[in-house]
């Protein structure tokens, strides 16, 4: 009965949408595959991926450091996630665009205690739009990501290290061979919603002039005056990259629960029929 | 091969082992028993210096378990070197501590290649005999949480065997097994006393200590109460500690 009513007044919403035109579906279809939003898509995606991998890198070497018995690791790591899980990622945003170039105005790499330079660059050559989103939100992600590690490390049976220094491994190739991967377990599903997260949360780079998805239907909207169709058009990019990203997270949840005692189901796509299938038989 | 003089364990302020002396000899096998938290985990772990000990002398094939003696002066082994050391003492837990997201065999050949860096051919070959050999030949594919617990404690035993070692320590290794399961871990063990291995076993399977053991020793406490052929000490136990234990197990 109630989902009658719900899907009453959903298909009452989107005839009105249609009737008052209020989405034009021409300036959708129009817009949907040109190339400037296929740009921002590309680069959505190129900055979400980027910034993930790099975030889940530093996590895993920050997660460790936390667990670690030396207290200056313990330390540093502590100050990292308190700091940038601390400030919006939109102020940390604008500090690698706009505050660092205003402070220092090159990048010069050179050896340590000597002259010998590198690399030496202006900082706004250097701080493009792209490096200033890359850095804000892999560094973010860092901090986060910092935190599922550590809860996947602890829920990792100590008989495991145990297990692991009793036949004579290194700490270090504990980690690497027998916590980490057991780990996984517990750090893939939040690890997915994350990057879900981050293909949403790269908006924010729109503010500073870097063409991902949202800017470029701004760009656009700003001179055809046509907002909704081209938010429409970013909406559905945004569906179809998150809709992959989720299918990807379900193979890859299955792929780290093998030896589970209780086996995932066998694929997406079938529990998707499967449960189509169950409905039509009821 | 296992030389412990007075050797004492703290945790905090708390004396968990006040003194404990045992000698195993090449090719022997040591029962230990007494009751729970009196300290026979913890001596164990000494022995392949999983724990530090507080004081006495600990010694395994001669040479100083964590440390390294040099003239009269005593350095302690690098993180590396305590690794090597423990490579070659065999460790079998109450809970098994299989790797769970390994199959029986890869469990076997982790070690071997990546701590002896044997090739995987080697590895392979090495741990399906040794699956044989406790009788599971055909479970190398399956992971721990399909096996029961038998099966595990076996594959376990099978790990430990794989690194060659010169000295096998169990932790009541059947205490965690439903009883019908217990007798399949033992005869293994069994096996292995008998092709001449020494171990050190903590367990209260007394039928176990008087078939292979040579020596059993009851701790109380963190001290070594009694100790004699196990024959000796089931049948008429000098103390009264080890009286009253004994009356409960048997
Ligand atoms: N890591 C530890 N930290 C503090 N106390 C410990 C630790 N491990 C064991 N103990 C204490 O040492 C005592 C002996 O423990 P254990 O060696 O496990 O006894 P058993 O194996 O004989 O049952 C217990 O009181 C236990 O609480
Ligand atoms: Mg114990």
């Amino acid at each position: 009965m109630s989902a009658v009513v719900v899907l009453a007044i959903v298909a009452w919403f989107v005839r009105a949408a249609l009737a008052s035109h209020f989405v034009d579906g021409r300036v959708v279809r129009q817009y949907l595959f040109s190339p400037l939003i296929l740009k921002g898509a590309r680069n959505t995606v190129l900055v979400a991926i980027l910034s993930q991998v790099v975030g889940v890198i530093l996590g895993v070497i920050f997660a460790v450091m936390r667990l670690t018995k030396n207290p200056v690791l313990k330390a540093v790591s502590g100050f990292y996630i308190w700091f940038f899980r601390g400030t919006p990622v939109l102020l940390q945003l604008f500090f690698w665009f706009n505050g660092v170039p205003s402070v220092f105005k090159h990048l010069t790499i050179a050896l340590p205690f000597t002259h010998v330079v590198l690399y030496s660059t202006p900082m706004t050559t250097f701080m493009t739009p792209f490096m200033a989103a890359f850095l804000g939100l892999a560094l973010n992600e860092g901090a986060y990501m910092a935190e599922i590690v550590r809860a996947g490390i602890m829920s990792v049976d100590e008989g495991q290290v145990e297990a692991a220094s009793a036949l004579g491994m290194t700490s270090g190739a504990t980690t690497r061979r027998i916590v980490l991967p057991q780990a996984m377990r517990v750090i893939i599903p939040p690890t997915g919603n994350e990057f879900i997260s981050m293909l949403k949360t790269s908006s924010l780079a729109s503010t500073i002039t870097y063409v991902e998805l949202l800017r470029a239907a701004g760009d656009i909207y700003s001179t055809n005056l046509q907002p909704v169709p081209l938010l429409v058009d970013a909406a559905i990019w945004y569906l179809a990259m998150t809709t992959v990203a989720s299918i990807g997270q379900h193979y890859l949840e299955r792929h780290y629960a093998r030896g589970q005692a209780r086996e995932m189901t066998p694929g997406f796509l079938r529990r998707l029929t499967g449960n189509l299938a169950l409905r039509g038989k009821r | 091969m296992v030389l412990a003089e007075s050797v004492q364990k703290w945790f905090g302020r708390n004396e968990v082992l006040r003194g404990i002396d045992l000698r195993v000899e090449p090719g022997e096998v040591s029962v230990i028993i007494g009751p729970s938290g009196s300290g026979k985990s913890t001596f164990l772990r000494c022995i392949n210096h999983l724990e530090k000990i507080s004081g006495g002398r600990l010694s395994v094939d001669g040479e100083l378990v964590g440390y390294r003696q040099q003239g009269d002066r005593i350095y302690e082994l690098k993180d590396k070197e305590v690794a090597r050391k423990r490579s070659e003492i065999g460790m079998v837990f109450q809970r098994f501590n299989l790797f769970g997201h390994m199959t029986a065999l890869e469990n076997i050949i982790e070690a071997p290649r990546h701590v002896l860096g044997r090739d995987r051919a080697t590895a392979i070959e090495r741990g399906r005999a040794l699956l044989e050999r406790v009788g599971l030949g055909d479970r190398a594919d399956a992971y721990p949480a399909h096996l029961s617990g038998g099966q595990q404690q076996r594959v376990a035993i099978a790990r430990a065997l794989a690194m060659d070692p010169k000295l096998m320590l169990f932790d009541e290794p059947t205490s965690a097994l439903d009883p019908e399961l217990v007798g399949d871990v033992l005869e293994v063990m069994k096996t292995l006393a008998g092709d001449g291995m020494t171990m050190v076993v903590v367990t209260h399977e007394m039928g176990f200590a008087r078939e292979v053991g040579d020596q059993l020793v009851f701790i109380d406490e963190g001290v070594v109460v009694e100790r004699g052929t196990p024959r000796d000490v089931i049948a008429s136990p000098q103390h009264a500690r080890t009286q009253a234990f004994l009356s409960k197990v048997l």
